[in-house]
């Protein structure tokens, strides 16, 4: 082994019982033994089997640091494959920057974000897909993200990508066969299996693809804005939904100008919810200003959440505002239950084909409605994904969807009744995309992705 | 003191078809070339069988000819019998075969030869290859005269310490009966060069006048013959053609075959080397296919003037008299009289991997190496190993740089990364399913992606490039052209649409769209483009191709582009892959051996894996950018 030796806080940085630092590399057993004392005697990692926790003090020049559980693991049977030496110490921010500080004065590195993870996957002890999976399990925002990268990481993903991917090698394989030794290998009937193959692939493709929507919008939350009148309650309600008073809210109309982001975690879900400008025709400027970004947020919105004031009837900025949304996914919020309703739901139903939910934020009323719609609406009423995984990667979607295509390409060809051997071409093309996702198939993308991941900064 | 020294730039040793495209090569491009063989009638032999061409081999022999070698040009004068393989499958796998009159090939072949500036041919054998400081200096000769090479071409074919066995005979000769040249090997033993042992084999002749036609099926020739050389003219080759019979093997062969199974040389183990799993023994066959019925036999002819016919598909090393008994239990040949009988010929050859892809040693400079002797078989791989290895003897010598022809350029280029980069263990075959992006490398198409090389190389006349640069213009013109004129929904073209079994238009399309139908072709749409410009049938035929297809084409040449990128990140020469602590061992040695000139190409070497080639791959970077 020839790599530098790299250290770093594994916990987090807030005050806790515990906390660990980590080391990976040839130093971190000749440094642990220069900073660990085992009731005063020193210690000697050759002397130790790997795997043990061994209890003792960090000392510094005599003095005592720490009361400490030191882990020794041995290489290549660590998650890097090289020594590892973990110290478990007291939590404290100090205290761990202390120690910390103490390793790398003996010869460690400040190991960079992710380094570790990427040592894992440079030493072969984990895929590409697995990495990437670490890499997404250390900036999960939610529960979700985290089983689903977990799940990931213990290789389901490509587990599938490899069976999919022996397939379509078994297919190509016959069809290079047949064309080596027509005398003793015959294509009759084979496109038509073929293509039934193909289809069972597309499906399990698209299944993932499909999945990945999802998984973006729990990885990354889902973008999520708030329309209406000015004062039908938009910021009454995020309130509510935050359970803080943020937003300015008064019963003047129009005191939202500006937009506020926040983010809300309702049972796992993540909204990035924009609170937005009232929107109505206005004289006054910078009213029209927010006006016309709340035009923007809609266009790249996941979700449109419109108010409407049960109490008061529709008018022409709301047909303005129907317009603006129609082609989103919409979820209707007629708010202020609470008072005298002027907006008879049954109507409404005949001119909005969206989920309707009639709620009060002043009283709270309808707040369960609301998520149970949001899950219908997004994960198809269910979200319970303990065996399941979804594509939380960009990379990977997009790998996915360029083997759909090449397989989609080979089912055209079958149809139009082209030789087997033109087969091969998206069979190919297919079978690389879907190596991309595993590393299996190292192309110039793959390479280029792997060092905006794993190689930047060095 | 050896008594006779001479002087040459090249020594060619070997006069196959490896042998005489690398003499011609090398003495066209200005070399003074010497060319050995151990008989002067062996001068382009054809000892198997007597075709040139065939599925895939047909490339290369296209490939051969776009380059300015000989093979196509002397197939086209001396074959008696030619047919487009495949034409029922898409263009990348047509394939072209033709029937050569063997000794008209022989005769012609050394012609050619015999007129060739700068080209001496000289009966002997070469016992020792002459080195100083890992450079090669000559060769030594049995009679120990000593000729001054600045380069030797290997190209020894069959003939190293060869034996040919059936039965429990061995005749320690080459094929055909010819002597074998038995003192090389140990030179090369002694310079460090890695040998293989490997086997191959060839059936019986038998005599025309014992076969009963009438019991078998008549092949015959294509009806418009297609030349093989792009120089030939398609007009003056056509001519009167020598039909083929087709019968089969029969569940008594199989049994007899079965029953005398530990008669075989190499079920007995006598037989040392390895055989080539794609062209088998009919003993093969029956074991590997034993749930076939029958197997293929081609009876094909020899030449016009002998009563020779050639057994296709029934090679075999039994004994004399069980291939009496086999060849007569097949329909038609009940009365066989055998003129030669079948045979396994075994021979020295090279484990190829210590080679560069210019075919030329690793560690001995100046030592290159054609031919069967890399490990290959067939006439066709033989001689485009030839011709690339004489190009690059000479192009040494001259001090240009190499000429290699990389996976996506050609079937030559296929072959030699696989002889050069693989473990290869048996006779090594050329196979459409070996060349990754096929579709681009077509056999029609052929000049259009190499006569350019060739004519940077020397090879090719200026009159041959500039009717190449002609062909591709009208190709592109009218590719465009055929792309922009719209053919409207008009009774006429109705009419024709509806005579071709096609979909009559709803509205006006282009005539490119109308090509793409898989009904219809360029040359069928004549009827509805007047306009048209007249155009050889070979300009058409690329038109349609390129029309046709233009979408697999497209999709095709992005994968080239991305092999393009892999091959073009190179890995530096002479390099130490311990240092890069992450690689498994297997990696490390491998890549140590081989020293890869890109990551592409130690992608492709077995031993390395993806997770190898990512490690490299990011160890690489960060090394090029410290360097900086």
């Amino acid at each position: 082994m020839n790599t530098d030796t790299i250290a770093a806080i594994s916990t987090g940085l807030s005050p806790a019982g515990i906390g660990i630092v980590r080391m990976s590399g040839d130093l971190s057993f000749s440094i642990i033994e220069k900073i660990f004392k085992k009731d005063v005697h020193k210690f000697n990692v050759s002397k130790v089997d790997s795997h043990t926790v061994h209890y003792g003090h960090i000392v510094d020049n005599n003095e005592i640091i720490d009361e400490v559980m030191v882990l020794i693991l041995k290489a290549p049977k660590t998650f890097t494959k090289e020594n590892v030496v973990e110290i478990n110490c007291h939590g404290g921010i100090f205290l761990l920057k202390r120690i910390l500080e103490l390793v790398l004065k003996c010869g460690a590195r400040m190991a960079e974000p992710g380094e570790f993870t990427k040592r894992a996957f440079l030493n072969g002890r984990l895929d590409l897909a697995q990495a990437e999976s670490v890499m997404d399990l250390i900036h999960s925002k939610n529960e979700f993200a985290r089983r689903s990268s977990i799940a990931q990481l213990n290789g389901k993903l490509s587990k599938q990508m490899k069976s999919i991917r022996q397939t379509i090698l078994h297919e190509m394989a016959f069809i290079e066969s047949a064309l080596d030794d027509p005398e003793h290998i015959s294509l009759d009937h084979y496109p038509e299996e073929l293509f039934l193959k193909i289809e069972t692939l597309i499906q399990q493709l698209e299944l993932l693809i499909l999945s990945s929507e999802n998984g973006r919008l729990l990885k990354d939350g889902i973008q999520t804005v708030i329309v209406g009148k000015p004062n039908v309650g938009k910021s009454s309600f995020l309130n509510v939904l935050l359970g803080q008073e943020r937003a300015i809210v008064t019963d003047i109309a129009g005191t939202t100008r500006d937009s506020i982001e926040e983010q809300i975690q309702i049972n796992g879900i993540t909204l990035n919810v924009i609170d937005t400008a009232g929107i109505r025709k206005t004289e006054d400027i910078i009213e029209q200003i927010g006006v016309k970004k709340s035009k923007e947020y809609v266009e790249s919105a996941d979700l449109i959440l419109y108010m409407i004031d049960g109490s008061r009837p529709l008018d022409e900025n709301d047909h303005d505002i129907i317009q603006m949304i129609h082609d989103k996914k919409v979820i209707v919020l007629v708010n202020k239950s609470d008072l005298e309703q002027t907006i008879q739901l049954g109507s409404l139903f005949e001119i909005l084909d969206y989920p309707i939910i009639s709620l009060s934020a002043k009283d709270y009323i309808g707040f369960d409605d609301f998520e149970l719609k949001l899950k219908e609406l997004f994960f198809q009423g269910e979200l319970n994904i303990d065996d399941e995984y979804m594509i939380t990667n960009i990379r990977h979607k997009e790998a996915l969807t360029d083997a759909l295509i090449s397989l989609k390409q080979v089912k055209i060809s079958i149809e139009n009744q082209m030789p087997e051997d033109f087969f091969t071409i998206d069979l190919m093309s297919a079978f690389d995309s879907i190596g991309e996702i595993t590393g299996d198939s190292v192309g110039d993308d793959l390479v280029k992705e792997i060092f905006s991941k794993f190689c930047t900064g060095k | 003191m050896p008594f006779l020294e001479e002087n040459y730039d090249v020594c060619v040793i070997g006069a196959g078809h490896a042998g005489c495209e690398a003499a011609l090569s090398s003495a066209r491009l200005g070399m003074r070339t010497i060319m050995f063989t151990v008989t002067i009638e062996g001068i382009a032999l054809m000892p198997c069988n007597p075709n040139i061409g065939g599925s895939s081999k047909g490339h290369l022999v296209r490939e051969v000819d776009a380059l300015g070698g000989e093979m196509g040009k002397i197939i086209d004068q001396t074959f008696i019998q030619s047919k487009m393989l495949n034409r029922s499958k898409g263009p990348a796998v047509h394939s072209l075969r033709a029937q050569a009159d063997k000794s008209a090939y022989t005769q012609a072949m050394t012609q050619v030869l015999e007129h060739t500036d700068h080209l001496t041919i000289r009966r002997g054998e070469v016992v020792e290859i002459l080195a100083e400081n890992g450079n090669v200096t000559g060769v030594r000769t049995y009679s120990g005269a000593v000729y001054h090479a600045k380069a030797v071409i290997l190209a020894t074919g069959t003939y190293l310490k060869s034996r040919c066995l059936y039965g429990d005979v061995i005749e320690y000769t080459g094929p055909n009966g010819l002597q074998s040249a038995n003192y090389l090997s140990d030179s090369l033993k002694n310079l460090g060069i890695e040998l293989y042992r490997f086997k191959t084999g060839t059936p019986a002749r038998i005599d025309s006048r014992s076969i009963h036609y009438d019991q078998m099926e008549e092949q015959l020739g294509d009806e418009e013959i297609i030349p093989f050389s792009f120089s030939s003219n398609r007009e003056e080759i056509q001519k009167e053609q020598i039909s083929c019979w087709l019968t089969y093997t029969n569940e008594k062969t199989h049994s007899i075959i079965r029953n005398n199974l530990d008669r075989s040389p190499l079920y007995s183990g006598m037989i040392e080397g390895t055989g080539p799993r794609y062209c088998p023994s009919i003993e093969d066959k029956v074991v590997r296919f034993a749930d076939k019925e029958r197997h293929q036999v081609f009876i094909e002819p020899e030449g016009l003037h002998t009563t020779e016919m050639y057994v296709g598909g029934m090679s075999s090393s039994l004994p004399e008299d069980v291939q009496y008994e086999m060849y007569r239990s097949v329909k038609g040949l009940e009365d066989a009289v055998i003129i030669r009988n079948a045979y396994a010929i075994e021979y020295d050859c090279i484990n190829p991997n210590q080679l560069n892809p210019t075919l030329e040693f690793k560690k001995l400079k100046g030592l290159y190496s054609c031919g069967q002797f890399n490990g290959s078989s067939g006439y066709e791989e033989a001689a485009c190993q030839g011709l690339v290895a004489g190009i690059n003897a000479a192009r040494r010598i001259k001090g240009e740089e190499e000429f290699i022809l990389d996976r996506s350029e050609a079937y030559t280029g296929v072959l030699i990364d696989d002889l050069v980069t693989k473990e290869n263990r048996e006779p090594y075959r050329m196979m459409t399913s070996r060349a990754e992006y096929r579709l681009l490398l077509r056999q029609d198409n052929a000049d259009l992606r190499l006569t350019k090389r060739g004519f940077e190389v020397g090879l090719i006349s200026q009159e041959r490039f500039d009717a190449l640069c002609k062909k591709e213009q009208l190709i592109q013109e009218e590719v465009e052209r055929v792309s922009k004129v719209n053919v409207g929904a008009n009774p006429a073209v109705q009419q024709f649409l509806t005579s071709h079994q096609s979909t009559p238009l709803k509205t006006g399309t282009s005539l490119a769209e109308l090509i793409r139908r898989p009904e219809l072709s360029y040359q069928l749409l004549e009827d509805i483009d007047p306009d048209r410009p007249k155009l050889d049938i070979e300009v058409q035929e690329q038109i349609d191709i390129q029309v046709k297809y233009d979408g697999y084409i497209q999709r095709q040449m992005k994968q080239v582009q991305d092999f393009k990128k892999m091959e073009a990140r190179k890995l530096p020469q002479n390099f130490d892959y311990s240092v890069v602590g992450s690689l498994r061992l297997e990696a490390i040695q491998k890549l140590n051996q081989f020293q890869p000139i890109s990551i592409g190409h130690a992608s492709r070497l077995s031993g390395v894996s993806p997770a190898d080639i990512t490690v490299l791959v990011v160890y690489m970077e960060q090394y090029y950018r410290k360097d900086q």
